[in-house]
């Protein structure tokens, strides 16, 4: 015993550190050069007739898509918000434990389920059965079945790091137990729910796959209606005309490429700093 | 003293909140069963052959002859069977796994050993970011970046150096398949399998840490032989969690996959499709079968693709004996377990 680390042992230990940061710096080069081709070839898209006109086959402009993504999202986050946090209330407070696990169990696999199934899913029973069409109100309500998973786990999880000494004292005041849910876990899982919304909002804005046979495509703004009038959306715009040979139709799917990147950037850094200064 | 109108509040909300939680159980049984009725005539008129049939065709759309199969009409010629779907999902995921596991780990322990904290914090959140980027943007990246570079070297490179393995033998194609959308794939579920192993290597207890390192082992053997181990069920859930994202991913692959019908991959240059990529794809075709048959084929597909990926999320509890892992997906959530 001589105290030292064996040579062989050494370089085996500097061999695999190198390989780890090799690893490492091999995984950004993916990040840097999506981020960087979006944005070189999306800047030129963003002029201002672009984001101002409509979509004419595969030229003209982004209005329509972006409008009906914001649309899309608003409604789905309108339907998801009040399901998403009132299920977190019921798994962090009113649920019995064996109760509470069996739904968080079906939340997590409806949270794995392909999003292109949900989709299918919508176009079966909304689409055709109910007879909506392509519509806005089929669109968004797939969306929310994606959003759902995010929005409750991350609000229980929100509820569950609310002191109990909290919800004593407020109950010690002769408070119920609704009342305490309400007034006291709610209000103090504000932050956090918040901050699950953002990101699942960021992801919501991102998906295709549920919107292709369910909001359908439009060329035009969107009417408003909610259902019998199709929506186009960004994802969209991404996915179809670049395999367009057209130059017009490669601009625009950069473009739209870009607006979801910066998006995507700003509500992550957005629910970054909220977790950053609120401590979630 | 409580009022009867405070229980009765009380229970109100008990149910409505009780409700709004099994939302997500109802949608769960819901898509279930809508699709198994939805599939119910793909299922009557194809069979076990669905399961292990290569071709995929709607049959004659233009002729007015029709087949009954099983009391159900079909178009004549029609005949559905999902096994190039199926073997392109797996095949796509496999590439995908064995591609971003190493690759996963090295960046985990990385974040959580190698890298000074501040680095870590700033890694970590470029990880998470890249988990953000939307699927159209990484297909869009597979297409226009992934295809042409494999294309115009790295194939041919493969097939000089390894094509005696009768899979990397030629001939390449045009850059668009397998190995394209499995590298995509790969790219998409490393940020997936590194958040979530480094939060379970961060929480490897640190006194297990200190005992290693009194002992005078170095860094890789501390990673080797305490953190991996410790962290191994953790590990595994993840890369069960990637692998159920790998299989359910739809448009990055459908860029970049070639959308392959009635033929099974050569190599892994060769166009694929899989099944959630070809429910897309193929839809538009299929609301012109008069007889509906094509959309129900879809269905029964869909239904496939939903059990096996019901299969593969099951595992993921069984794995981690009941701890949920949902969070590691959530970006900014797995940052805060790093904090040392």
């Amino acid at each position: 015993m001589n105290g030292k680390t064996g040579t062989g042992r050494r370089l085996k230990n500097h061999l695999m550190t190198f390989l780890v940061i090799l690893a490492a710096v091999a995984c950004l080069v993916p990040l840097v050069d999506i981020v960087g081709i979006v944005v070189a070839k999306g800047l030129r898209a963003m002029t201002w007739p672009i984001l101002t006109s409509v979509s004419t086959g595969v030229a003209g402009g982004l209005a329509n898509a972006i409008s009906g993504t914001v649309l899309l999202v608003a409604l789905a986050l309108a339907m998801a918000v009040p399901l998403g946090v009132l299920g977190a209330l019921f798994l962090s407070e009113f649920g019995s434990k064996r109760m509470a696990w069996v739904l968080r169990q079906g939340i997590d696999i409806l949270n794995g389920v392909p999003t292109i199934v949900i989709g299918y899913f919508g176009y079966v029973t909304m689409v055709v059965w109910l007879g909506w069409g392509f519509s806005l109100l089929a669109g968004s309500i797939a969306l929310t079945l994606v959003m759902l998973p995010y929005i409750v786990r991350s609000a229980e999880i929100a509820m569950n790091r609310v002191p109990q000494t909290w919800r004593e004292a407020s109950l010690a005041l002769g408070a119920t137990h609704a009342t305490t849910s309400f007034r006291i876990v709610l209000r103090g899982a504000v932050p956090g729910i918040v901050t699950g919304l953002i990101i699942a909002v960021g992801r919501a804005m991102g998906e295709t796959a549920p919107l292709i046979y369910t909001a359908g495509w439009s060329n035009y703004m969107p009417t408003g209606s909610l259902t019998h009038s199709p929506v186009g959306y960004l994802t969209y715009v991404v996915w179809t005309f670049i395999e367009e040979p057209f130059a017009s139709a490669h601009t625009l799917a950069y473009g739209a490429a870009l607006f979801l990147i910066l998006m995507v950037l700003a509500f992550n850094i957005a629910g970054r700093l909220l977790i950053g200064r609120r401590g979630l | 003293m409580r009022r009867p109108h405070t229980v009765r509040r009380e229970n109100l909300i008990r149910v409505t909140s009780g409700l709004c939680a099994a939302s997500g159980l109802f949608s769960l049984v819901a898509v279930l069963g809508v699709m198994f009725v939805f599939a119910w005539p793909s299922i009557l008129f194809n069979g076990w052959h669905f399961l292990w049939g290569i071709p995929w065709s709607t049959g004659n759309l233009y002729g007015t002859a029709l087949v009954t199969h099983n009391g159900v009409q079909a178009p004549q010629g029609a005949q559905y069977g999902m096994l190039v779907f199926l073997a392109g999902t797996l095949l796509t995921s496999l590439i995908a796994l064995v591609v971003a596991v190493p690759v996963s780990l090295s960046v985990a322990v990385f974040l959580t050993e190698v890298a000074p904290p501040r680095l870590s914090g700033v890694a970590g959140a470029l990880v998470e970011l890249l988990a953000g980027v939307p699927s159209v943007v990484f297909g869009l990246w597979g297409v226009e970046v992934v295809a042409p570079l494999l294309r115009r070297g790295p194939e041919h490179f493969l097939v000089r150096t390894l094509g005696f393995i009768p899979w990397f033998a030629g001939p390449v194609g045009t850059g668009v398949g397998l190995l394209s959308a499995g590298l995509v794939l790969a790219v998409m579920i490393i940020p997936i399998i590194a958040a979530i192993s480094r939060d379970v290597l961060a929480r490897v207890p640190r006194d297990l840490k200190e005992q290693g390192l009194a002992l005078g082992i170095t860094r890789w053997e501390l990673v080797r032989f305490i953190l991996l181990p410790h962290a191994k069920s953790g590990i595994v859930a993840a890369v069960v969690l990637g692998l159920g994202r790998a299989m359910g991913e739809t448009m990055a692959v459908l860029m970049v996959s070639g959308s392959a019908v009635n033929i099974l991959p050569r190599n892994i240059y060769s166009p694929v499709g899989t099944m959630a990529a070809n429910i897309v794809s193929l839809l538009d075709s299929a609301m012109s079968d008069s007889t509906g048959m094509a959309v129900h084929a879809l269905a029964e597909l869909s239904l496939a693709l939903f059990v096996i990926t019901l299969v593969v999320n099951l595992l993921v509890p069984v794995v981690t004996r009941g701890v949920s892992l949902i969070t590691g997906t959530l970006p900014g959530w797995g940052g805060r377990a790093v904090e040392r």
